[in-house]
């Protein structure tokens, strides 16, 4: 299959940190190709001089009172935990 | 009023037979709960139920509140303390909330009561509700076709009297596309207006949360309860809230209504395009004043959405790695195989496909091509909106180019699916408001569905939309009619 952008979606998927079936690469490239295909139109639109908006309605410098308070107890944020044990979350061994 | 019939009230109707004490709030658990027993079977709204925990509200509840005794659904992408909370994800199928969202306690604190979680396209990405992991949701006007989305399950429960009213969540058309294709009422505030703590984060500049209602005064009444400040979500505007209702029945003369003329594209459905012709006399007929005006960077607004909201989407879903909640992969080698297995088995294709495109706009050397290019262009968008809004109070168009779908008819070409979202999704890069209201119908294959009329306001001028958006509800009928589903009792 050609690919019509500069996408790879094997190595993005690898970059994202999702396994994909062949199948499911070869679906997601000509998708994703045609995607990337219909977003080129963004090239002629004229932002010279243009700031880029992060948010719509810009709010700086929004602050609290920095005041203790009650939240999670170690159980509550546990208590979804795929693995724990001894109040701690169980992965596979990272260092050797 | 039987108990029968009390399901296919009004949320101000019902309130106010609670606050009489004509009927009691446990009654209107119980009637509600008989109603999904009866229908949801075939519409498939809810994924989840807490009807015990909304029994025991009921028997406390204080029916002088604004919302008291009210039962509201909420899209199961919300949190409600003790309830699931799946984003209709195969990675968040066993996750239980451990904290309510602001939202949620604000509707608890005006009287409401939260009893069940409503489907939706997986983590809200979609226009069908069909990239729901759980279940399909049907529309309750034609049960081959799809209730919109990705608010599909909270517009359903509305239309088919499964809920009085309902929470929802828009992105980029997410509560006024399913209002409009199940015929309900869906009011998308300004970026701001409502505190996002609680909601699983899709796209953070573009999310936010509103009321899909049975009529404009209902949304109203939501809005009341729901607006308003939060220390908790640095976005939310520390602005006055206004009672959204004050304005209901004022009448529309000195009102300015602009028609975009690059909204009247190729690819409208005619009976759509009728339905809209018609709404706008009508509106020139209540006082309104008509004014075509120019929005020449909706043709960008699309392609502008899907790198921004992606990118956005892929910062906010790397949380879910299979490491502090939801599901983990089986017997995983090492971190890399619990990763990568786990966002595999954990996450549908849509979700998939948008984190690939997104992690691709966002590398290295496409940044600024893509994603920075993107932002400029809302930039511009927002300008364009700006500057119409100089001239007019709110602008009119279609909710959505087409009436609901068949299910699996678009599914297969996701850019087509997109492209149904082009009325929507400029208010969400914009930040301002807008509603959908009923009005009209398109007759396909015997049925009748739903057509919506969209009404974009400037920011923080709900009030004014409302207003607007009743005074057309209040002289149409089209509020009324309710789907073929609504008349299924017991016999």
């Amino acid at each position: 299959m050609a690919k019509t952008s500069g996408l790879d979606v094997t190595y993005v998927a690898r970059l994202a940190r999702i396994n994909l079936t062949k199948a499911e690469v070869e679906l997601f490239q000509k998708q994703l190709d045609d995607v990337l295909e219909y977003v080129e139109k963004l090239r002629r639109a004229d932002v010279t001089d243009v700031e880029p908006a992060a948010h719509a309605l810009p709010n700086f410098n929004v602050f609290r009172e920095d005041a203790p308070r009650d939240w999670f107890t170690a159980e509550q944020a546990l208590s979804n935990a795929p693995r724990k044990a001894n109040g701690l979350f169980i992965v596979p061994k990272v260092v050797e | 009023m039987t108990q029968q019939d009390l399901p296919a009230l009004s949320i101000a109707d019902l309130q106010l037979l609670l606050r009489h004490r004509e009927v009691s709030p446990r009654e209107v658990i119980d009637a509600l709960r008989a109603r999904i027993e009866l229908v949801d079977q075939e519409i498939g709204a809810y994924l989840s139920l807490d009807m015990e925990s909304a029994a025991n509200e009921a028997e406390k509840a204080n029916v002088d509140l604004p919302l008291g005794g009210v039962p509201i659904a909420i899209k199961d992408i919300v949190s409600v303390i003790g309830q699931p909370c799946t984003c209709a994800s195969k990675i968040l199928q066993s996750y239980r909330a451990t904290y309510d969202a602001t939202v949620i306690r604000k509707l608890r604190a005006a009287g409401a009561i939260p009893f069940g979680k409503t489907n939706l396209d997986e983590f809200a990405m979609g226009s069908s509700t069909e990239n729901s992991a759980a279940k399909l949701t049907r529309n309750p006007w034609d049960l081959a076709r799809v209730p919109g989305g990705s608010s599909g399950g909270s517009a359903a429960a509305v239309a088919a009297d499964e809920a009085f009213g309902a929470l929802g969540s828009d992105t980029g058309g997410s509560i006024r596309q399913p209002a409009a294709l199940c015929g309900v009422v869906g009011l998308k505030p300004t970026y701001g207006r409502v505190s996002r703590f609680g909601l699983v984060a899709f796209a953070s500049s573009l999310d936010q949360i509103g009321p899909l209602t049975k009529n404009v005064r209902d949304a109203a009444m939501i809005m009341n309860a729901i607006a308003g400040h939060d220390p908790q979500d640095s976005t939310a505007l520390n602005e006055p809230v206004p009672d959204y209702t004050a304005k209901l029945g004022n009448d529309l003369r000195g009102i300015r209504l602009g028609l975009p003329k690059q909204y009247m594209i190729e690819g409208i459905d005619s009976e759509v395009k009728t339905a809209i012709k018609t709404a706008v006399k009508h509106l020139n007929s209540l006082g309104a004043e008509i004014i075509e005006v120019s929005l020449p960077t909706t043709e960008y607004a699309i392609a502008v959405y899907y790198i921004l909201a992606t990118a956005e989407a892929s910062a906010n879903l790397a949380r879910f790695d299979g490491v502090r909640y939801g599901y983990r992969a089986e017997n995983p080698r090492d971190m890399l195989d619990l990763y990568g297995r786990t966002r595999e088995e954990g996450f549908g294709p849509e979700v998939k496909r948008r984190i690939i495109l997104s992690t691709y706009v966002l590398s290295s050397g496409y940044y600024d091509a893509y994603y920075l290019r993107a932002q400029k262009v809302r930039e511009l968008i927002r300008r364009d909106f700006a500057m119409v809004f100089e001239k007019v109070d709110a602008l009119i168009s279609p909710t959505s180019p087409v009436p609901a779908f068949k299910l699996g008819e678009r599914a297969a070409d996701p850019l087509q699916m997109y492209l149904a979202d082009i009325f929507t999704i400029a208010a969400n890069l914009a930040g301002i408001c807008g509603i959908s209201v009923p009005c009209g119908f398109a007759e396909v294959d015997g049925h009748r569905l739903p057509i919506g009329l969209q009404l974009l306001g400037k920011a923080l001028d709900e009030a004014r939309v409302l207003q607007i958006a009743h005074a057309y509800e209040q002289s149409t009928d089209w509020h009324k009619a309710r789907p073929p589903i609504a008349s299924t009792t017991l016999e």
